[in-house]
């Protein structure tokens, strides 16, 4: 996919306090739709996915007490363009101690595009274990879907052109919280 | 990434460590029940051995299987090379099969070099007669770091025929690209004074066990390469081991922490005693372990991208 110049006009789509409410709802949302997050792990998808994961995890038991196990799943070796590009850096796999069979599984990642990643995270999670079920929460959806693939839980749906980008930053990465939406035409 | 893996020279210290970096998450992964990744699916692998091998060739076998990778192993005895088949012949049947990297050992120094001029895959060297063996040398920095955290001001001593052993060429030349004080130590007979001043810049030369294992983070044994030996380097097997051997009463001089490595096939009671390799502080089972890890890691930083 086509970068934007460095340059690109830029604008804020959620800035930090709108970013943190957006984590309050999903968390919410999970507790109501898994029926107060017994049995669940969230796996987060690295990069930001991690830190969005253990901040969800943080609010869950902020809300009700529970505390949800909270894991990474690196996805780089079962990608599908990893001939496309450079060889890349492998991320962290860290599963909880109690695994993941028979759990229900939330995978956590920053922005749902293409659903690549997504397919990528499904494959390796089959090689790790038989989750009861698996559901996907995205801080941002900004849609292009290429796979038969959508989110349980969204944060904030941002209609996008393939001509611009999506940057989610957030503290424990980038040192600032904001999603901003680069390039375009205007 | 580079594209061939000839020499440990071929490694600065960021590629270097982005290899040891992926080897541990490659641990990891073995430690699952499915160990299987899909990185390499489609991409053929060729175990070229020209020299006899355990260890070096089962551990890349298990390494491009568990990527996925074709595995094709091919050896010396039982191939057209009995028939008097030159390497550049074979190279060029390799490359008509469409090998994605061939993985070479061959008791000519320099073969690998060779070979990547014939063949378009990437050219793994697995030991190239006494020049270098750089995938042990991998494992053997992963192995420190993973037992003594880090590699940089680390102090190693490697002992024995380091005149034949291509084991301590590549260590010497990744261990002191990653900030490790590397000394070698044995008979002046197996350091030559022209040896010895080759490695002076990286290195310092004893030929004093007792006085460098005081000071020593790591003690790497070298096996005594008598295959390779035409002329006698030391009056018996006795005096070596008398003097350079790595027994229980020496292993105690060695700081508490310190860790004992052989890159194996031991000798035991030569160069290394049974109880020393068998003591808790010896990684020798470790290493081998290790080397699945770190020929996974280098076979994807190779073969992995585009």
């Amino acid at each position: 996919m086509a970068q934007p110049r460095a340059d690109a006009p830029s604008k804020i789509i959620l800035a930090d306090s709108d970013l943190h409410r957006v984590v309050d709802r999903i968390a919410h949302q999970i507790l109501e739709k898994t029926s107060g997050a017994t049995g669940t792990v969230l796996l987060g998808i690295p990069t930001r996915g991690v830190p969005l994961a253990h901040r969800l995890a943080a609010r869950i038991h902020a809300f009700e007490g529970v505390d949800v196990p909270v894991g990474s799943l690196d996805i780089t070796l079962y990608r599908d363009d990893l001939r496309l590009k450079a060889t890349r850096a492998l991320g962290k796999t860290e599963l909880p101690a109690g695994g993941i069979d028979g759990l229900r599984i939330i995978l956590v990642d920053d922005v749902l595009f293409s659903g690549r990643s997504v397919r990528a995270a499904l494959d390796a999670l089959k090689d790790l274990g038989r989750p009861s079920s698996v559901q996907l929460a995205v801080l941002v959806d900004r849609g292009h879907r290429q796979l038969p693939i959508r989110a349980d839980y969204v944060g904030k749906n941002i209609p996008t052109a393939l001509s611009e980008s999506v940057k989610v930053a957030l503290t424990e990465v980038d040192g600032a919280d904001e999603v901003r939406l680069i390039g375009g035409l205007k | 990434m580079i594209k061939h893996l000839r020499s440990a020279a071929d490694l600065d210290a960021a590629t270097a460590t982005l290899i040891l970096d992926t080897a541990a998450e490659m641990a990891a992964l073995s430690g699952r029940e499915v160990k299987k990744l899909p990185a390499l699916r489609g991409r053929t692998v060729v175990n070229l051995f020209y020299e006899d091998s355990t260890r070096t060739r089962i551990s890349f076998e298990a390494a491009a299987k568990r990527l996925s990778a074709d595995v094709i192993n091919f050896s010396a005895k039982g191939s057209s090379v009995s028939k008097g088949e030159s390497l550049k012949d074979t190279a060029l049947t390799l490359q008509a099969m469409g090998a994605d990297a061939v993985v070479i050992r061959h008791s000519a120094s320099g073969a690998p070099h060779r070979l990547a001029g014939w063949v378009d895959g990437s050219v793994v060297n697995a030991g190239d007669g006494t020049h270098e063996h750089p995938t042990q040398a991998l494992l053997d920095a992963y192995t420190m770091r993973s037992r003594l955290g880090r590699l940089d001001g680390l102090r190693v001593a490697i002992v024995g025929d380091v005149l034949h052993s291509r084991v301590a060429r590549s260590n010497v030349l990744l261990l002191t690209t990653l900030g490790a004080q590397v000394t070698v130590v044995g008979p002046p007979t197996l350091i030559p004074l022209d040896v010895a001043a080759a490695l002076s810049s990286r290195t310092r030369v004893s030929y004093d066990l007792d006085a460098v294992l005081p000071d020593s983070d790591v003690v790497m044994m070298l096996r005594v390469q008598t295959e390779r030996m035409q002329d006698s380097y030391f009056p018996s097997a006795r005096e070596y081991s008398r003097r350079y051997g790595l027994d229980m009463p020496r292993m105690k001089k060695l700081p508490e922490h310190a860790i004992v490595m052989h890159p194996g096939p031991m000798n035991r009671g030569m160069e290394i005693a049974p109880e020393v390799a068998d003591s808790p502080r010896s990684t020798i089972v470790e290493q081998v372990a290790n080397g699945v890890s770190v020929r996974m890691a280098v076979l994807y930083l190779l073969l992995g991208g585009k």
